[in-house]
């Protein structure tokens, strides 16, 4: 054969493998093709053309296995078992800006999957070299790069420390100073994961002097880069009280405000999850807050969007009203409590409504007057309901039985505590019942309309044992009473009066 | 004695109760102005609470709270629409002035002559057509002059100009037919421009590119990479095993001359790590015998 014929075997065998591949990676961008290829063995096909010469080759190839891996973790499991993960380190530090990029594009998708996927990842080495990656001049490589550091510091806090010890958190704040907001975005979120686990991994994200870059960041308009840079700022507050002071002294408020009337549903949720994980450490930081006009601004958020999307607000004016009666007046003065019995009755979610009435809960606990502004709004049967109904969760039933508990023992507002008389446990009953008691002696107005509302009718109807707390306050009560009306409203009274007729015997002149 | 005592005792027990009465009052006073004014200033908590919920309606105010960041954005996005409508009217006026230019040169001929009043110039008509004074402003349009394809090639006959066949100057315009030849003694203007625009007639030696050679070294090194299926050498099998890269030996790989470790000193120093200056004294006296090693009986023992 000349010599022609043979070297046109050779390039027919290249067009071959090049069509191959580049049909492999076409067909792995869409789902269902993936279970067949994987049926036709397409990772041992794929596995000797990431060493091919030509590199058009190798770098389809090595896009295909990762979207290969990206689609499940079985195909992910079967890539580090093929021992692909050495080779592919190796040639990640000498090979051109499309390799790098697919080859972290590899390994993020094979360490997105489980914690020991990811572990599999850092036992190969490839941390270092994705953090020379880290440093490339390439915008693209560095954001695949920060991309994979952020999937393997997801799962857990060894997976995050082995990631800071290989010296990527001060790469990823450089990549936050970048101009490129997809990478912005990214390094953000790289360092939210990584300082989510515990307050040492925070520390070392915030010595950095990342929360500054954070901070810069929040006014930037895209919205996907806000919700990273929230959050990233949420996980380094959540820890301590040191760290959630060093957030605020970065100067959020406020314009974090803004970012709770933006369009978009997530940037909300995670600016009032920071809002939420400042408020929660002390009662300055909660002080703060309401000076700078959080509240409203948290309940105007919760009032504009539903479902999951309200809870870290509502858990806000629940921690903001614990810490003191002052901070739970003002929750009250801005319109909080009608919207969280909104909530409460609105939504479906079981959680939600725990996070509602607990709320309710602390901001009612204080003094009579908190009671009465949590009462009047007619939350007191929905709260009984919620404890009594079968369908609640058991979270939900004891959040809202110490909500109830909580709010009875300092009610004065007899008028929102006669409808729970008839409905009321005996647990709940007796400290209804003990607060009428309370209030009773005191108020002769309170006692006529007691008595023709059909309260005191009421009373007499429970069956108390003699000797509890509930016979003592009942007996209270009806001490309250001139004798004729607590025995005319006693049960049975209608009996005895009948006996009394049949016994009379009328006077014969 | 004994009932002056008692007496004594029952006065001072008396004033002493007295004086504690009073003291209670004034205490009392005193914590309930201290509590309402220091611990728990009732006014002044209505103040905060008044001051809270005018902050929170500045927050919920729309426009205020825009102003820092949103509501510049907005003003300036309406500007910049603002600006690209203006852009776009202007862009389309242009367009449509030109769309009408063109038309009035395509349609020149319509124009009114002396005898015989064109279609917008209708007698009938106060004032002509505005689309008259159109036409009377536009030139009218020329056949379109074949474009002349440029060749590509890279020639000696490039830098010479002159001499190219397109260097010969043209103007739009031709020479009138019967232009009279100039009066005196001049050559013909045929002969003269065929002197004056005689191409180069360069030798081999000259038309050679001077780097002829390397270039078309290149070429085929060109072609051949381009029709190569693997890029690495390919090495003859007798060679093989020569796949290693040469490693050379330690004494090859130092310095020029050898080494004065075993040849001048024997013993290995690095003065950074020495205790002290001084060198290790000797506690016991040399030993006589070795010096005179070799010299003691004969000659015949001496060492070369």
């Amino acid at each position: 054969m000349s010599q022609r014929q043979v070297l046109q075997v050779f390039e027919q065998y290249q067009k071959a493998r090049t069509q191959f591949v580049q049909t492999v990676a076409e067909l792995a961008t869409r789902p269902q093709n993936i279970e067949t290829l994987q049926n036709a063995g397409v990772m041992s096909l794929l596995r000797p053309l990431l060493l091919d010469v030509v590199p058009t080759i190798q770098q389809t190839a090595v896009l295909a296995l990762g979207r290969l891996a990206n689609y499940n973790d079985d195909l992910a499991e079967a890539v580090v078992k093929g021992g692909i993960l050495p080779q592919l380190v190796y040639s990640l530090v000498e090979q051109n800006r499309f390799y790098k990029k697919a080859a972290a594009f590899v390994l993020r998708a094979v360490g997105k999957h489980s914690p020991q996927l990811a572990q599999a990842i850092v036992d190969c080495g490839a941390l270092d070299t994705l953090v020379v990656c880290l440093e490339d001049f390439d915008p693209g490589v560095r954001e695949a790069a920060a991309w994979a550091f952020s999937y393997i510091a997801r799962h857990n806090a060894e997976l995050s420390q082995a990631v800071v010890d290989a010296g990527a958190v001060p790469l990823l704040v450089l990549c936050i100073q970048e101009p490129e907001i997809a990478l912005k975005g990214i390094a953000a979120s790289a360092l939210s994961d990584i300082a989510k686990h515990s307050p040492e991994l925070a520390q070392t994200v915030v010595d950095v002097g990342a929360i500054a870059h954070l901070a810069q960041m929040i006014l930037n308009p895209d919205a996907k880069l806000k919700r990273q840079v929230l959050s990233a700022l949420s996980q380094i507050a959540k820890h301590s009280v040191n760290m959630a002071e060093m957030v605020v002294e970065a100067e959020i408020f406020p314009v974090v405000l803004t970012c709770l009337k933006d369009k978009d549903d997530y940037v909300k949720k995670n600016a009032s999850t920071l809002i939420r994980e400042i408020a929660k450490h002390t009662p300055e930081l909660s002080q703060l807050i309401v000076n700078a006009g959080g509240v409203a601004a948290v309940i105007d958020c919760i009032a504009s969007c539903k479902g999951n999307i309200r809870l870290p607000g509502i858990m806000m004016l629940g921690y903001v009203a614990a810490h003191s009666e002052n901070l739970a007046m003002a929750v009250i003065i801005s319109k909080g409590v009608p919207m969280l019995s909104v909530c409460l009755s609105e939504e479906p979610e079981d959680h939600i409504k725990a996070a509602a009435t607990w709320a309710l809960g602390q901001i009612g606990r204080h003094t009579p007057e908190h009671a009465r502004a949590v009462v009047v709004t007619n939350t007191l049967p929905v709260l009984l309901s919620l404890y009594m109904s079968t369908e609640s969760s058991e979270d939900l039933q004891i959040k809202s039985k110490k909500a109830l508990k909580n709010i009875l023992q300092q009610c004065t507002y007899l008028p929102a505590l006669e409808p729970l008389l008839y409905d009321a446990p005996p647990n709940i009953l007796k400290h209804v019942v003990g607060q009428f008691s309370k209030v009773l002696p005191h108020d002769c107005k309170a006692r006529r309309l007691f008595v023709t509302s059909g309260g005191l009718k009421k009373i007499q109807e429970i069956k108390a044992e003699p000797g509890s707390l509930l016979q003592e306050y009942i007996n209270s009560i009806n001490s309250c009473y001139p004798e004729e009306i607590v025995r005319y409203y006693s049960p049975g009274y209608s009996d005895t009066l009948l006996q009394r007729v049949d016994s009379y015997q009328p006077l014969t002149h | 004695m004994s009932s002056s005592s008692i007496y004594q005792l029952a006065y001072y027990t008396m004033k002493m109760n007295l004086y504690n009465a009073m003291a209670v009052r004034i205490q009392r006073r005193w914590r309930g102005y201290k509590i309402r004014k220091y611990c728990f200033n009732y006014y002044y908590l209505k103040e905060y609470l008044k001051a809270v919920s005018e902050t929170n309606d500045a927050v919920r105010d729309f426009r205020i709270m825009n102003s820092c960041t949103l509501f510049r954005c907005r003003e300036a996005l309406e500007e910049f629409a603002e600006m690209k409508d203006r852009e776009e009217k202007k862009a389309d006026l242009e367009r449509e002035e030109k769309k009408r230019d063109y038309q009035a040169r395509k349609t020149h001929y319509l124009l009114s002559t002396k005898q015989i009043p064109g279609i917008y110039n209708s007698p009938f008509r106060k004032d002509p057509d505005p689309w008259e004074l159109r036409l009377q402003k536009a030139k009218p349009l020329t056949h379109r002059r074949p474009k002349v394809k440029q060749t590509h090639s890279v020639s000696l006959s490039d830098w010479l100009a002159c001499t190219s066949a397109r260097s010969f100057p043209r103007s739009e315009i031709l020479p009138p037919i019967d232009r009279k030849p100039c009066q005196g003694p001049f050559r013909p203007v045929a002969e003269v421009l065929e002197q004056r625009y005689r191409p180069l007639e360069p030798t081999l030696r000259v038309a050679d590119p001077l780097d002829g050679l390397k270039e078309a070294r290149r070429e085929v090194q060109r072609q051949e990479w381009a029709r190569n299926v693997n890029d690495n050498m390919f090495l003859p099998f007798s060679s093989y095993h020569k796949n290693k890269k040469y490693i050379p030996t330690l004494h090859l790989s130092s310095k020029y001359g050898s080494d004065s470790y075993g040849r001048q000193h024997f013993r290995d120093e690095n003065p950074k790590r020495w205790i002290c200056d001084k060198d290790f004294q000797t506690v016991l006296p040399s030993f006589d015998l070795f010096s005179k090693y070799g010299k003691l009986y004969s000659k015949a023992g001496q060492i070369v």
